[in-house]
């Protein structure tokens, strides 16, 4: 999996888990998915460590994160080494001007997609443009902007959910309504012999 | 500094960085590049975006340009420590999440920290995007070639693998 991910390897990640080997379902990876992203750390290391931990303990984790990093890395520093060899030709600066001047503008696209993915509330607003601001433009210390920003992020969403609740923490939406709500999506069509049928399966990605 | 001070203050910073690093080790990139261009002068502006584009454009995980960082400033066993750096705080963080409160889908806390903390992970993910603009945006052309990266990732599904290509050919063409 680590050689195959151009760009990021989370779709195949996705693909050789759930579809290849049925370690989980997708319910399951998408949960995974969700707590590895919270989690700090690169996230697919996150979810390789987590799966192999779920599946062979310590031993496994460490085998996941090998498998998935120390392969593409030897290669990587081949292709870093060459680079460094030839990096006064003409061509090759150009080529990697090229390449830079597009990846500053994919990073920047996928920002702005997040971003236009969020919730519009002013105390979003308020944390994005203010770690743009402190991180990009003032170029501040990431360890003392976050020692601020991070507790005052999480402070400020879970005053948020407790004033649209207008009830205490954690009874906002009773637990029960949200197992229901669960269950009934889980119930999908079957035939006789408890098979589903592929026509009335949801939707997968298209690889 | 002696080569045994560079690789502990390497490790160091990048196991410090690690447990920052929400949403993926890009948003601590623009931390990466006050440490290594501004505050030790290990590398310049124009050598961290070119190490960060070879690890866009090889395969593997994006987090590896880590360890081409680690790489250009002390060799091989630069790159190992500070990929075991970036690593080793989060993995036992995930392994003892996944220990302690991995089959608790119920649990609230963690869609709370997720909502509370992406508008900060994408405010990072911006200063990633504008650091390396500023590093290598010193003719309108690259700046064009930004801005055009920019609008087809938004408004079109095309791979970023063949815009990195593209980017690389006309790079050539161009004399960029």
């Amino acid at each position: 999996m680590g050689l195959s991910g151009f760009g990021g390897v989370m779709p195949f990640v996705r693909r050789a888990i759930v579809e290849r080997n049925r370690w989980m379902d997708d319910r399951e990876f998408a949960e995974l998915f969700s707590i590895a992203q919270v989690l700090p750390g690169p996230n697919v290391v996150n979810i390789s460590l987590m799966l192999g931990y779920r599946y062979a303990g310590v031993r496994g984790s460490i085998c996941a994160f090998s498998g998935l990093v120390l392969v593409p890395m030897l290669l990587i520093l081949v292709i870093a080494s060459i680079y460094a060899r030839y990096s006064d030709l003409a061509f090759v600066r150009h080529m990697l001007q090229g390449m830079m001047a597009v990846s500053a503008g994919l990073v920047l696209a996928t920002g702005i997609r997040m971003a236009l993915a969020q919730p519009r509330t002013v105390r979003a607003a308020i944390m994005g443009g203010g770690a743009l601001l402190a991180i990009g433009i003032l170029r501040l210390p990431l360890v003392s902007v976050m020692a601020v920003m991070i507790p005052t992020g999480i402070a400020l969403e879970a005053w948020a959910m407790r004033r649209a609740a207008r009830t205490p923490l954690g009874v906002a939406v009773p637990p029960t309504a949200v197992r229901q709500e669960a269950a009934a999506a889980d119930i999908e069509p079957q035939t006789e012999d408890g098979t589903v049928p592929d026509a009335m399966r949801p939707p997968k990605d298209s690889a | 500094m002696t080569p045994l001070d560079v690789l502990l203050s390497l490790g160091w910073y990048f196991a410090s960085v690690s447990l920052l690093a929400i949403g993926g080790a890009s948003s601590v990139l623009p931390d990466m590049h006050r440490f290594l261009v501004d505050t030790n002068g290990w590398m310049s502006n124009e050598q961290f975006a070119a190490l960060y584009a070879i690890s866009q454009a090889a395969p593997g995980p994006n987090v590896l340009f880590v360890a081409l960082f680690g790489w250009h400033v002390a060799g091989v066993v630069g790159a190992c420590v500070t990929m075991l750096a970036i690593s080793a705080p989060s993995a036992i963080a995930a392994v003892a999440f996944e220990i302690f409160a991995g089959r608790n889908p119920q649990a609230r806390w963690p869609g709370l920290l997720r909502r509370g903390l992406a508008p900060l992970t994408i405010g990072l993910l911006i200063s990633t995007g504008v650091i390396l603009a500023r590093g290598v945006d010193h003719s309108i052309i690259a700046l064009g070639f930004t801005a055009v990266a920019l609008l087809l990732t938004l408004l079109t599904r095309v791979s970023p693998l063949w815009l990195i290509v593209a980017g690389a050919v006309l790079g050539v063409v161009l004399k960029l």
